[in-house]
């Protein structure tokens, strides 16, 4: 059934008011939110994949285009419609944008009296837009805030980058074979932390977008527009998207106790078997967009005078992670496997209060070995002896 | 800082000048190590050698005659510190092919008068001849890393190299996966990072120049190259490159030829 478009005169819309967008319209939001000094970081094709990166406007986005995700593998495919957000999340999260793979913490000076001045660099910001965020990518930024931000030591860099930020995020409605939002409770649908949500409508016959407000400043953005209110059969029918994509999803975990089977579990067999598959190539943590670990590194230039430290995004699967005095701690791949899959689903929840995982798949589809961590905890699950 | 500025030696060996260029390569920064270190020998810069000993010695290449095999030991007795740079000098470079090899037939195949030639059987690093205090892997080595190893060396610090996977690099620059998204054979799960992931980043796959990761899981990676489409040979072929001589590379290829068959799939996997 179509969805159809109707041009009103411009009536107030507020926070939680919905309104149906044309995707001119929605083309013309994007150059507003230029227009306000935001940088647009969206979805476009690059590198066959489709990435993250600086965005003009709506012809950027990946017009054409979707992705067949599986364990280890990726494909870019061509899509016969006009959908803007017709893909699932890809090789990129936003996890770059705010936790920057690499950053100067702070540079020391040695003076001539032996002493030495610090100067630490003002963290940078910056005005961003971010176009395009799915269900599970807020969850995982709700986490990332928790660990960066909200503890009683906040990364100021971190900070920086996240004060002015302009969120457009999309409901969900081509979830990928190794998505498992719904059951990590986390999507397909986004429920808050957004200025405006969308819901893609793509027929032979009509291209609209709900667009559903969330916050003020979304709310000015669209005054601009003389745009249509929702009906509540339209609404009704993007809920109903949505819902379709949480029964299409292709895994899940179950999440009933998880945190208690596996760290009852430390010792099942299942450990050894999958270290003997695994790379240790670090790539599950790096695109995990919840993992933020660090390492800290010192240099000097070569007089000596000045040193600087700098900060990089590290993995626990890199042996170097956990050396101390004397040697690493985790010296098997085994025992960085485990480290890894049970911080996320396990001892994270004791730490930050949620589970570290938000089911976007990443690290299935970006494991060079395939290795599935929903598979993994069905495993273990399995072989638990209680 | 010492009041006397540190003297700098640089070996060639059995190699190809590469990495020894990687130094006159740093340009504006070759100016700052030339004020911060006497270069005392340096024959691919300068005919001027100044004589032993030295604090430091970069030494590239590897050790493929009885001649040089004594000559290293001279080196090490004039140096205060040994750096071996690049896959030569860690792994026994490209050449260390002939290990696998019988070298007394190519020489009589390859020279009029064999009987010139006085070679060894192997091509061997130098940290198997005399200690090393720091290998720098590459091939050629990253200029950058080249500067930190004598930033650090001349400052008393350990080097900050890393010792991740070049996917490590790959991710931070935001690479997308060309093993993932483009189906390319790519050993850098397996290879020590360092160069950037420069091949990845023009859509090829990482010959593993760079020689092996710290503790890279080469028999699982062996296993995924049949799902790609390589035969045994080919796999074999993968490992003995640059680094043939390395012996988490070695130990795989041999592996690998003894296993004869294609290397074995698992159906969970796929990989
Ligand atoms: S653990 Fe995997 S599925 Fe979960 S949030 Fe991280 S990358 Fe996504
Ligand atoms: S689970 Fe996969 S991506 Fe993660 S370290 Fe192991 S092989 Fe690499
Ligand atoms: S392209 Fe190669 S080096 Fe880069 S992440 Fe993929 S497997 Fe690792």
């Amino acid at each position: 059934m179509p969805i159809g478009y109707q041009e009103r005169p411009l009536v107030p819309l507020d926070v939680g008011d919905r309104a149906i967008l044309r995707p001119d319209q929605l083309s013309g939001i994007l150059a507003a939110l230029r227009g306000r000094g935001y940088t647009l970081l969206g979805p476009t094709v690059r590198d066959a994949a489709i990435i993250y990166a600086e965005i003009a406007g709506a012809d950027d986005l990946p017009v054409g285009w979707t992705d067949v995700q599986s364990p280890g593998s990726y494909r870019l495919a061509a899509r016969p419609d006009g959908a803007f957000f017709g893909y699932s999340v890809g090789p990129h999260s936003w996890k770059a944008t705010f936790h920057r793979p690499e950053i100067t913490l702070w540079q020391a000076e040695r003076q001539g009296d032996g002493g030495f001045t610090i100067h630490e660099p003002a963290p940078e910001t910056s005005r961003v837009a971010l176009i395009g965020v799915r269900a599970c990518e807020l969850a995982a930024i709700r986490i990332q805030d928790r660990v960066l931000l909200d503890g009683p030591f906040a990364d100021p860099h971190y900070a920086a980058r996240r004060r002015d930020v302009f969120v457009v995020a999309v409901n969900c409605t081509e979830p990928g074979d190794t998505c498992f939002c719904a059951s990590m409770g986390t999507g397909p649908g986004v429920e808050s932390g957004f200025d405006l949500a969308l819901t893609e409508f793509v027929t032979d016959t009509e291209h609209l977008f709900l667009a559903e407000i969330g916050s003020g400043a979304g709310a000015e953005v669209l005054a601009e527009w003389p745009v249509d209110r929702a009906t509540h059969g339209q609404i009704a029918a993007a809920a109903a998207r949505t819902q379709a994509a949480a029964q299409r999803m292709g895994r899940s975990v179950d999440t009933r106790d998880v945190k208690e089977v596996l760290a009852r579990n430390l010792e099942n067999p299942r450990w050894e078997e999958t270290a003997a598959r695994c790379l240790g190539c670090t790539n599950c943590t790096q695109v995990c967009p919840t993992c933020f670990c660090t390492a800290v590194h010192d240099l000097t230039d070569l007089s000596g005078r000045t040193a600087t430290r700098v900060r990089q995004w590290d993995s626990c699967f890199d042996r170097s992670f956990s050396y101390v005095h004397g040697g690493s701690v985790r010296r098997s791949g085994m025992s960085r496997y485990r480290q890894w899959l049970t911080h996320k689903m396990s001892f994270w929840a004791d730490e930050f209060g949620s589970l570290g995982c938000v089911g976007c798949g990443r690290c299935i589809t970006w494991c060079p070995k395939g290795i599935d961590i929903t598979a993994e905890i069905a495993a273990i699950r399995a072989a638990d002896p209680s | 800082m010492p009041t006397k500025a540190p003297r700098l030696a640089v070996w060639k060996f059995a190699s190809c000048d590469g990495c020894q260029l990687s130094l006159l390569d740093l340009e504006d920064d070759l100016l700052a190590v030339a004020g911060a270190v006497e270069i005392a020998s340096f024959p691919e810069a300068s005919r001027a050698v100044g004589p032993g000993p030295y604090d430091v010695s970069l030494v590239e290449g590897s050790i493929t005659t009885p001649h040089d095999a004594e000559r290293i030991q001279d080196v090490r007795r004039m140096s205060r510190i040994v750096v071996a740079i690049g896959s030569c000098a860690t792994a026994g470079g490209i050449q260390a092919l002939r290990n696998y090899q019988d070298v007394k037939e190519f020489v009589s195949l390859v020279y009029a008068h064999p009987t010139y030639i006085d070679t060894l059987a192997t091509s061997t690093p130098i940290a198997d001849h005399v200690k090393v205090d720091y290998e720098l892997h590459g091939c050629p080595v990253n200029k950058r890393q080249l500067l930190e190893v004598l930033n650090a060396t001349l400052n008393g610090r350990k080097p900050v190299i890393s010792p991740h996977p070049v996917c490590t690099e790959c991710k931070r620059k935001g690479v997308v996966c060309v093993m993932v998204a483009r189906d390319l054979v790519c050993m850098g799960p397996v290879t020590h990072a360092g160069c950037g992931a420069l091949c990845p980043s023009y859509h090829r796959g990482c010959f593993g120049c760079y020689g092996p990761s710290d503790a890279p899981n080469t028999a699982a990676f062996a296993n995924s190259l049949a799902y790609h489409g390589l035969t045994s040979e080919a796999a074999v072929r993968l490992f003995r490159t640059f680094a043939a001589g390395a012996p988490a590379f070695r130990e795989q290829s041999l592996a690998i030829e003894e296993s004869g068959a294609r290397p074995s799939m698992s159906p969970e996997a796929g990989h």
